[in-house]
């Protein structure tokens, strides 16, 4: 510091300090970048580089293509009008001899079947009674007597539309809709048009959570933000506590509770007030009662915040102004609350689109979310082109929202309070 | 009372009233569940309902004598204390890093150093799940490890953060002036002033840890469950008392968390109020 002074004074090695300044800060930037980097490339590894992957698999479309190169090959040019010509007849028998003797026609059938219901029954079919490779010119009469269905165009189509090597296939099924046999985007058969209304389930049940926490959360903030610091502070307990209980604790405190012999309906019976058990768990009622309790201190806490900057004085200026309480309190109070409403109902709202544990051990078939589907489909029926397209649709609606979130909170540090 | 300063009308004092007696509900809704399951442990029965028939410690001794429940409490542990070990040397490094590093691209790098608390757990679980599999990472201690690291880091780096916010760079100037050499200055200087932050970093992290239950469920094998992952189970099958008993060991357990957390807090307050 002292050296960098001295030789600044002298006037003939002004510009020489200016670089020499900017050359150590520089040094300093490295040496900051160099102390964030292990972090960023360890994320990249553990966190982006999975995610990547995730998203990858919701367009990758390789199988049919590993199984039945040649077919996929001869499809190519096919203008997909007729029937294709006996080059692909032939290249298909030639596949599937192949891809039997290797053992791999379930991969090819499982993928195909996703696009056409029964295709798994004309694979293996064909598989199974295709003894040699027909005579030349004949594999088109072949197969069409092993099954029928190869006379048909849609069969084909939906070979060629899955010969990959990227497919939109899986990203169009989570959002109900597919391609017919001309390749225009049309809305899925009604049996298969689940999703929408999963999206549409999981976004009224993150809403309503929302807003009960909302209804509970702000008195309670309110009443912590106006007492004073001594009190409110012994009453944060009862915020914290359950903030820091593990979520399966208060889950299984929620079943033993609310379950038919449980404490409630034990002692409503007790009471005298009910007869027969209500039923208070695995339906939509249990899923909302325990998201709300778990997720209510991310409400309170952001919501205790903002009201916890709002100065004394603006509501004294209103009173003495003439203005009777509940104005004082609608024009003036309320207001300054937004920031920290907006906060907490977005960051509830996120939490609660992705929840998986508790619908899972407290709701019923019907109440299931997104993220339910995603666990079934990767870990049971391994469909992973479609559960990485249900993640990428729900990580994008995630990502959207706290990028708003990360806006509105931008300079109000309501994490920073929170955390504290 | 601040609150009373302007309950001068009689509708204000209802309104004042009706705040009380709301959030004295919302209270009792949000610690009844956690303090009704309590002595439900300590029942001498095997039902999960009130009165009690007896007392006992049977349900403790259960869970003290299954080789399933004590193996989770230690796997729970050991993949806590690692990643929280873990996620303390990147979060912190990265922590001191970002305070210094100005660019404009700041504000994406943060934001992606954030990004795993905001991500939904099944889609880094999936993901994890597609991505460790070929290398042979799911089934294993470090692949959990790994994982836990990911989630846990973010709070580090929010905590360590907010500490470094409301240090005094000038000491770290000031023993740079009387010789120290930067080593010796973080040693000497600045980690005693930022220890605070470092432990709550390091509670935060390991509750996020200790309480993870998703990339458990898709990551581990029978020999790494966890106990939150041995109560997820429990709970599917039936509830046993047992899972009662488990429940009080993992809220002890946070409460420890919190009453350190509200310590270092109280500290610290002191400490900025004495400055």
């Amino acid at each position: 510091m002292t050296n960098a002074l001295l030789t600044g004074a002298d006037a003939s090695t002004e510009v020489p300090l200016k670089r020499r300044l900017r050359r150590a800060e520089r040094a300093r930037q490295v040496k900051a970048l160099a102390l964030v980097a292990p972090l960023l490339v360890f994320l990249l590894f553990t966190f982006a580089g999975p995610i990547a992957g995730m998203l990858w698999r919701s367009v990758d479309d390789r199988e049919v293509r590993q199984v039945l190169p040649q077919t996929v090959a001869a499809l190519a040019d096919w203008d997909g009008k007729d029937l294709p010509d006996e080059k692909a007849f032939a290249a298909l028998a030639s596949d599937v001899l192949a891809a039997r003797a290797a053992g791999t026609i379930a991969i090819a059938a499982k993928r195909l079947n996703y696009a056409l219901n029964g295709f798994r029954t004309i694979l293996t079919s064909t598989a199974r009674n295709l003894k040699v490779a027909p005579e030349p010119g004949t594999a088109k009469e072949t197969l069409g007597k092993i099954n029928p269905a190869w006379r048909e165009r849609a069969t084909w189509t939906t070979i060629k539309d899955a010969g990959g090597p990227v497919t939109g296939f899986y990203l169009l099924a989570a959002l109900d809709l597919t391609r017919n046999a001309d390749g225009a985007i049309v809305a899925a058969a009604p049996d298969q048009a689940i999703y929408r209304g999963l999206f549409a389930r999981t976004f009224v049940i993150s809403l309503s959570v929302t807003l009960l926490c909302l209804i509970l959360g702000f008195p309670v903030a309110y009443l912590l933000a106006t007492l004073p610091p001594g009190r409110s502070n012994l009453l944060m307990i009862f915020v914290l506590l359950p903030f820091w209980t593990s979520l399966l604790v208060r889950t299984c405190a929620w079943i033993v509770l609310l379950q038919s012999k449980g404490v409630v309906n034990d002692s409503l019976h007790w009471l005298g007030i009910i007869d027969e058990p209500l039923r208070l768990i695995y339906n939509r009622f249990g899923v909302c009662v325990a998201m709300t309790h778990v997720l209510l201190p991310f409400m309170i806490l952001p919501l205790y915040s903002s009201m916890k900057a709002i100065s004394p004085a603006y509501m004294r200026a209103a009173a003495s102004l003439g203005a009777p309480p509940l104005t004082a309190f609608l024009r003036i109070y309320l207001p300054q609350t937004l920031p920290g409403v907006g906060a907490g109902s977005l960051l509830v709202f996120i939490l609660a689109l992705g929840y998986y544990i508790t619908p899972a051990l407290v709701g019923g078939a019907a109440d299931q979310m997104i993220s339910y589907f995603i666990a079934l489909y990767t870990t049971e029926t391994a469909n992973w082109g479609l559960a990485s397209a249900l993640g990428a649709v729900l990580l994008l609606a995630t990502l959207l929202l706290a990028l708003v979130y990360g806006k509105l909170v931008q300079g109000q540090q309501v994490t920073g309070g929170m955390k504290n | 009372m601040s609150g009373n300063s302007s309950l001068r009308t009689p509708s204000q004092r209802i309104a004042w009233a009706t705040t009380i007696v709301v959030s004295a509900l919302v209270f009792i809704f949000l610690i009844a569940p956690i303090l009704a399951i309590m002595p439900l442990s300590f029942s001498s029965g095997s039902y999960l309902t009130y009165p009690l028939p007896g007392l006992s410690w049977r349900w403790y001794d259960d869970f003290i004598s299954s080789p399933r429940w004590m193996n989770s409490l230690k796997n729970s542990l050991i993949i806590g204390v690692a990643s929280t070990a873990l996620s303390m040397v990147l979060g912190t490094l990265a922590a001191l890093g970002l305070a210094q590093w100005k660019s404009r691209f700041k504000p994406l790098v943060l934001a992606f150093v954030l990004s795993p608390v905001v991500v939904p757990g099944v889609i880094t679980a999936v993901g994890l799940y597609f991505y460790f599999a070929p290398i042979g990472l799911t089934g294993s201690y470090l692949g959990l490890i790994l994982a836990h690291t990911a989630l846990a880091t973010p709070f580090v780096v929010i905590t360590v953060g907010a500490t470094l916010q409301s240090f005094d760079t000038n000491l770290a100037r000031a023993a740079a002036s009387l010789g120290a050499s930067p080593l010796y200055a973080f040693r000497r200087v600045i980690l005693p002033l930022i220890l605070p932050g470092l432990a709550s970093g390091a509670l935060f992290a390991f509750a996020t840890s200790f309480d993870e239950v998703v990339i458990v469920l898709f990551m581990a094998g029978p020999e790494q469950r966890t106990l939150p992952r041995e109560m997820f189970s429990g709970i599917r099958e039936n509830i046993s008392p047992t899972i009662t008993a488990a429940a009080v060991i993992l809220t002890t357990v946070s409460v420890i968390l919190l009453a350190t957390m509200e310590a270092l807090r109280r500290r610290n307050e002191r400490l900025k109020g004495g400055g």
